[in-house]
């Protein structure tokens, strides 16, 4: 195998592929890429048993063949060589890289071991990635880090004939959005519980402008893949039984107050000093103009903060753990706030005013002495 | 000497004292191991039982009043109760069970106020000013206490009503067993001046010889030396108490017991055990056992902590701190099961596990991040009903299908 290539298509296509490489793989194999040599493009592929990649980059071929090589360290090396062509030679059981003025020798894995890849499940519709990478940041923060509840570390997606809907829920919040989408067919709906740092992983490499294909098999356990040109990514979806949630978002609320977004995560950041312990929830008490918001702290340190807010409906007082708040506004990404709730004990949704992009953050509460 | 030999003094125009302001109650079980072990011995009831290591090893812990009449007391070496009682029934003592009662005694007085104050298993000061109004006078609260004692767990205790500490133990002391008694304010010199100088609490045998020796045989001789005098004889502080002590003066106030620092349960095997699924079923029991107890007595706590004691007898503990304070045996469980896993042992012989929580904190006082309903079992409500289960039929009569063994074999 003798090619040429681009240094920054190759740098992006290795990154593609290496970004879902895991970084304690069961075998060599699974944290290896494959380069594989045809005509005129090089095809890159990955697989780690659940997640599979694909990408390729065009290129001149002056000999087919194909090579695996360790993932991360050809990422690594791609990413830092100069701006010039990039000439890969397989040489015996070495692949020699060679870019201006530098050369790297890599270790190549025998390809005979390597499994077969999946195939891309059945395509269900396509989406623009500008919309589809914000939903995916607005609704990985509410998936839990803890392993232990497996189908909490996932967000759901759904699919349906006129929207896609991803939500997350770690038990303390449910962060949810709807957005359109252009399904392929219709009738169907279907749904798949995907890692969500798997997805932030796909997100982190998708161009606003790219529209990416969603593809889903039919089966309970199957794969959920996704595409664009010249990529692919292919993942097993997530074992278990995601919570029934529609049952949890309210549709009224005895109180609903408005604010500023911006002035609401700056005063809930400054109240927040004083709360050093974990789990100090801040208190907001709402009254018609006025939101209050309180702490204290460890030896009886204290903060408030008044700011103007319109309120409709009854005044409450009620208390949410405040690195919680800031997550959701951060999500949020509005200039005006809604914060609907029903009573201290319930779940409050924050939503952007006027706002129908479709996202919404469940907050549950702190209870309070 | 003192406690035996102290008599019961003529009672009669006290029995219907005034006993608003007497608001202390010391509540002493009637010779406690000896009656929760009849429990299990009904046919014993009525014969002269000792509780007490088996063999000849070991003192009295304690004796039936049949056994006592015979000359047990407790303390005595075992040895010697069996020379003067050859006819008594000796049983070893089951501690697990007395402590058991003793919880449940514990958290009915808790229920009829926070001011308690446990001096051991089976005794304990109340201050019951705060449920006068709730519950009656305190003579009646103390019989309602001593009626539920009776019909919860089988048990009689006797009861001093005071307003004083002091008081209130020593009418106790003098009301056994089955007893009630109430001292009011006016009738504390009454009650305590015919009493023998022993029955004041700091009064060993050797301050009893050196007041003989001055020829001061009761408390009201006591009561009528002048300070001074009493000072040289017994020195500066216990010259003060006595005087204070021979009035019926006792500033001293229930001290409800500190709070704990950590709950916790272990359990020696009855051999060693290799057998990791027998260990995680350990901790399942454990686990369940501390939750319960961290319920009973309002507790949440966050940093879960694992013993491990092997078979030579080398111990390690493990912990881990949890996110959010917890009191459901769920959690406290699968975090002992992880450090157990995270041990990573390979059939290692253990002698001992044990569980047990801290970073306690009562459970009203801690923030608590409540969850989405309907996303996950309610684990506290389920054990929250175990609760009250085994409230209503004994411990046990709820528990894990893990915990559950084979159904006994009919004989």
């Amino acid at each position: 195998m003798k090619i040429r290539v681009e240094q920054n298509e190759l740098k992006r296509a290795v990154g593609w592929a290496a970004r879902t490489l895991p970084s304690r793989p069961a075998s060599p194999l699974h944290a290896g890429i494959r380069i594989e040599a045809g005509s005129d493009q090089i095809d890159l592929t990955t697989f780690d048993a659940e997640t599979s990649t694909r990408a390729d980059v065009s290129a001149v071929i002056d000999e087919p063949g194909a090579a695996m090589v360790p993932g991360r360290l050809l990422a690594e090396i791609a990413k830092e060589l100069p701006s010039q062509p990039v000439e890969l030679t397989l040489d015996g059981s070495r692949l020699s890289l060679q870019c201006g003025r530098s050369n790297f020798g890599l270790p190549t894995y025998p390809l005979d071991q390597q499994a077969e890849l999946p195939q891309m499940p059945e395509h269900r519709g396509v989406v623009d990635a500008e919309t589809f990478v914000e939903a995916i940041s607005q609704v990985q923060i509410a998936a839990s880090r803890d392993d232990l509840l497996p189908p909490l570390t996932g967000v759901r997606i759904e699919l349906s004939d006129t929207h896609m809907t991803l939500v997350a829920t770690d038990r303390y919040r449910l962060a949810i959005r709807e957005f359109p989408w252009r399904p392929s067919g219709g009738g169907n709906e279907l749904n798949a519980l995907v890692k969500a740092r798997q997805l932030g992983d796909l997100a982190h490499s998708l161009d606003p402008t790219d529209s990416v294909k969603v593809a889903l098999s039919d089966e309970e356990d199957g794969q959920i893949g996704f595409s664009l040109a010249g990529r692919e990514l292919i993942t097993r979806v997530l074992h278990g039984e995601f919570p029934a949630y529609r049952a949890l978002l309210p549709d009224s609320a005895s109180s609903r107050v408005t604010v500023a977004s911006d002035d609401l995560m700056s005063a809930v950041k400054r109240v927040k000093i004083v709360t050093t312990e974990r789990n100090t929830p801040i208190t907001l008490t709402i009254s018609d103009d006025e939101l209050l918001l309180r702490a204290s702290g460890f030896d009886d340190a204290l903060a408030a903060e008044s700011m103007e807010c319109q309120l409709e409906g009854e005044p409450l007082k009620i208390a949410f753990n405040p690195e919680l708040i800031v997550e959701g506004l951060n999500a949020l990404k509005a200039d005006e706030v809604d914060i609907a709730c029903n009573g201290s004990s319930k779940a409050a949704v924050f939503q952007a005013t006027g706002d129908d992009s479709g996202y919404r953050y469940l907050l549950m509460p702190m209870r309070f002495s | 000497m003192s406690r035996n030999q102290i008599r019961r003094p003529d009672a009669t125009n006290i029995a219907d004292a005034d006993d608003r302001e007497c608001t202390i109650l010391h509540i002493d079980m009637d010779a406690f191991y000896a009656s929760v072990s009849l429990l299990e011995h009904p046919h014993l009831v009525g014969r002269p039982v000792i509780i007490g290591g088996a063999a000849n090893r070991g003192v009295v812990l304690s004796a039936t009043y049949e056994a006592r009449e015979l000359g047990i007391h407790s303390a005595m070496p075992m040895s010697r109760a069996r020379r003067l009682a050859p006819q008594a029934v000796v049983l070893s003592p089951d501690f697990a069970r007395y402590s058991d009662v003793s919880a449940s005694v514990m958290t009915l007085f808790r229920s009829v106020t926070p001011l308690v104050e446990p001096l051991s298993l089976d005794e304990a000061f109340l201050d019951v000013a705060g449920a006068r109004r709730r519950i009656g006078s305190p003579r009646q609260i103390a019989a309602q206490i001593r009626d539920r004692i009776h019909d919860e767990q089988g048990i009689t205790c006797s009861v001093g009503v005071a307003a004083s500490k002091f008081v209130a133990k020593l009418a106790s002391t003098l009301c056994k067993p089955d007893g009630l008694q109430v001292v009011a304010p006016h009738q504390v010199i009454a009650f305590l001046h015919p009493l023998p100088v022993g029955a004041l609490s700091g009064v060993g045998e050797k301050t009893e010889e050196a007041l003989f020796r001055f020829g001061l045989k009761t408390v009201g001789d006591v009561a009528a030396t002048p300070l001074g005098t009493l000072q040289r004889i017994v020195g500066q502080a216990t010259g003060k108490q006595l005087a204070d002590l021979s009035w019926g003066r006792d500033p001293r106030r229930v001290q409800p017991q500190e709070p704990d620092r950590s709950i916790g349960a272990e359990e020696t095997f009855d051999t060693d055990v290799d057998d990791p699924e027998i260990v995680i079923r350990e901790l399942l029991r454990l686990s369940d056992k501390v939750a319960a107890r961290m319920r009973a007595n309002g507790y949440v706590g966050r940093t879960i902590q694992l013993k491990i004691r092997f078979a030579d007898f080398s111990t390690i503990t493990r912990s881990r701190s949890l996110k959010d304070h917890t009191d459901t045996g769920h959690e406290i469980y699968s975090t002992a099961v992880e450090l157990f896993a995270g041990l990573g042992l390979q059939r290692a012989r253990l002698r001992l596990v044990g569980v047990r929580v801290a970073g306690l904190a009562s459970a009203g006082s801690v923030p608590e991040q409540l969850l989405l309903e309907r996303i996950e079992p309610a684990w506290r409500d389920v054990e929250q009903a175990v609760d009250r289960l085994s409230e209503r039929f004994g411990s046990g009569a709820v528990q894990p299908a893990r915990l559950v063994g084979p159904p006994e074999e009919l004989a």
